[in-house]
């Protein structure tokens, strides 16, 4: 742990800074949007969302090479991806009652694959590995400001409509009932959810985003008494996960995505077992 | 606009119907100030339906439903609802002043103020649960979850209160502390309760609203038969089915 403290000091490693202060940065609007993912048992939604943005990198990758749109980024792509995905997950799964999760499941699979499809019709190379599994190791200044940005937007909508978003995930009809549009705060959420999706992108990758936004609630819930007392703690937790794993990546060069998920997976099992065993 | 003798609640030729099967049929029904009726029935017959007609959450398909003279969805704000808890999510980490506290939320509302925390305790205190503010609500028992949830309907100070099994999986004791609570609140408004057990129709409630397709509303008559007595083990009142429901083509198991 030293090794890696001495590197992150190290003039010569930007990069390393820069991945730990993503990781920091990252874990504020994980943590709120991952407990709100877990409590409104969304994380399938939130899966789709997130293979879906695979066609939106697709689709920009493609634009860029192929129409000479330089300036169409797959950032940019990955964003516009998964909002529409948000909305159109969020509309199917109000409105579709008996097929959601043959229409989620199809557009999981469709967005993931269209993408795929798109960067076969680019010419050049393109590490697809990288947005699958995530490399915060080759984030840069820019991305930083990127991240700062959608922080503070998740962050600023999150307290200001706190009392709504708890609501609507704890019982969504007395919301109603209430005068609240709660379709206009379900759907806000699930774009919340998106722009968060697109964050972890950078840090752990489409396919593992899940895991990251599921894992840090899921054991915060042993905890929490309160909402923002999880959100807190899933933040902080988070936080330690996306660091410690990526001194272990760094300390023993294995891929940083990878080793947050197994590092985190293993912690929350260890609870799973502690938790059984405290109660019986 | 309401007319100064029009019934609070107006039910006008009301049909329903789920996927081309019909859940109401033709309802009429008035409620007047200061009611206090069971709605009974069996699975399916409508129950919850006529329930989530009045509070405007589905519409009715042919015929109309009035509240205070508006529509169900413009009557809203004068109504509180109290929904099963077992339709809740039981590992959602609230403490029982957060859930009270929705009952306080409102089209402006962004932060509760100190006076929505002061009406919170005040409907907290009419259920008497005070000492369970901070408690967190999936610790509580049932019959206790069933009393917050009322104080959460209770503190945005409704004119109606609508109630959907108040008395599911909760014991006798329970349910009777929960019939004194309803009582005493019904002096100052309207009460609505739906109970799928027809037998223990409660001796508080003054009318019974029998739900099965068609409407048919009974006041509650005293039996004098010693078999209920010796089930409930005190006076109740039942509702004669016997000779009113079966000419109308109501039966009940």
């Amino acid at each position: 742990m030293i090794d890696v403290a001495m590197a992150i000091m190290d003039p010569d490693n930007l990069f390393l800074r820069y991945a730990f202060i993503m990781g920091g940065l990252a874990a504020i609007s994980f943590g709120i949007i991952g407990t709100f993912v877990t409590i409104k048992r969304i994380g399938y939604l939130a899966g789709a969302i997130s293979h879906s943005v695979f066609g939106g990198i697709g689709l920009a990758l493609f634009l860029q090479v192929n129409a000479g749109l330089t300036w169409f980024d797959p950032i940019l792509g990955a964003v516009l991806a998964a909002i529409t995905a948000a909305v159109i997950v969020g509309l199917v799964s109000l409105h579709a009652k008996e097929r959601e999760d043959t229409i989620i499941g199809t557009l999981w699979a469709v967005g993931m694959a269209s993408g795929i499809l798109l960067i076969d019709m680019t010419p050049g190379y393109f590490n697809l590995s990288s947005y699958l599994f995530g490399d915060i190791l080759l984030i840069s200044g820019k991305d930083l400001l990127f991240v700062g940005c959608l922080d503070a937007i998740v962050l600023g909508l999150s307290i200001l409509f706190f009392n709504q978003f708890f609501s609507v995930c704890f019982d969504n009809e007395f919301t109603a009932l209430r005068g609240i549009n709660t379709t206009f705060f379900y759907l806000l959420l699930l774009i919340l959810t998106a722009l968060t999706v697109v964050l972890l992108v950078r840090v752990v990758g489409i396919v593992l985003v899940i895991a990251l936004l599921t894992i840090p609630p899921a054991i915060a819930s042993f905890y929490a008494k309160r909402l923002w007392q999880m959100m807190l703690f899933s933040i902080l937790l988070c936080a330690a996960f996306t660091w410690a794993g990526l001194g272990i990546s760094y300390a023993f060069s294995l891929s940083s995505g990878p080793a947050i998920i197994v590092l985190s997976g293993a912690v929350y099992l260890v609870l799973i077992v502690i938790h059984k065993v405290l109660k019986s | 606009m309401k007319a100064h003798d029009d019934p609070e609640i107006l039910i006008d030729n009301v049909s329903f119907a789920y996927k081309q099967r019909k859940i109401l049929d033709d309802v009429n029904l008035r409620i007047r100030k200061k009611e206090f009726a069971s709605i009974v029935g069996p699975n399916g017959g409508g129950k919850t339906t006529l329930l989530k007609l009045i509070l405007g959450l589905i519409k009715p398909d042919k015929g109309q439903i009035r509240i205070f003279g508006k529509a169900p969805d413009q009557a809203r704000h004068r109504m509180g609802y109290m929904p099963q808890y077992a339709h809740l999510d039981m590992d959602f980490p609230a403490t029982v002043m957060d859930v009270v506290l929705m009952g306080r939320l409102s089209k402006t509302t962004l932060w509760f103020s100190k006076k929505d925390r002061k009406e919170a305790l005040t409907a907290i205190d009419e259920v008497g649960m005070t000492a369970y503010i901070k408690t967190e609500f999936n610790e509580l028992s049932g019959g206790q979850k069933q009393r917050i949830l009322i104080a959460r309907a209770l503190c945005s100070y409704p004119d109606i209160l609508l109630l959907d099994e108040p008395t599911a999986n909760v014991d006798q004791q329970t349910e009777e502390n929960l019939f004194s609570i309803l009582q005493k609140l019904n002096s100052k408004m309207i009460i609505l309760l739906v109970s799928h057990d027809l037998g223990f129709v409660s001796k508080y409630v003054k009318n019974v609203i029998c739900v099965n397709r068609r409407v048919v509303i009974h006041p509650t008559t005293l039996i004098n038969g010693s078999l209920i007595k010796d089930i409930y083990n005190g006076d109740q009142k039942m509702v004669r089915h016997d000779q009113l429901c079966n000419e109308r083509g109501h039966i009940y198991d």
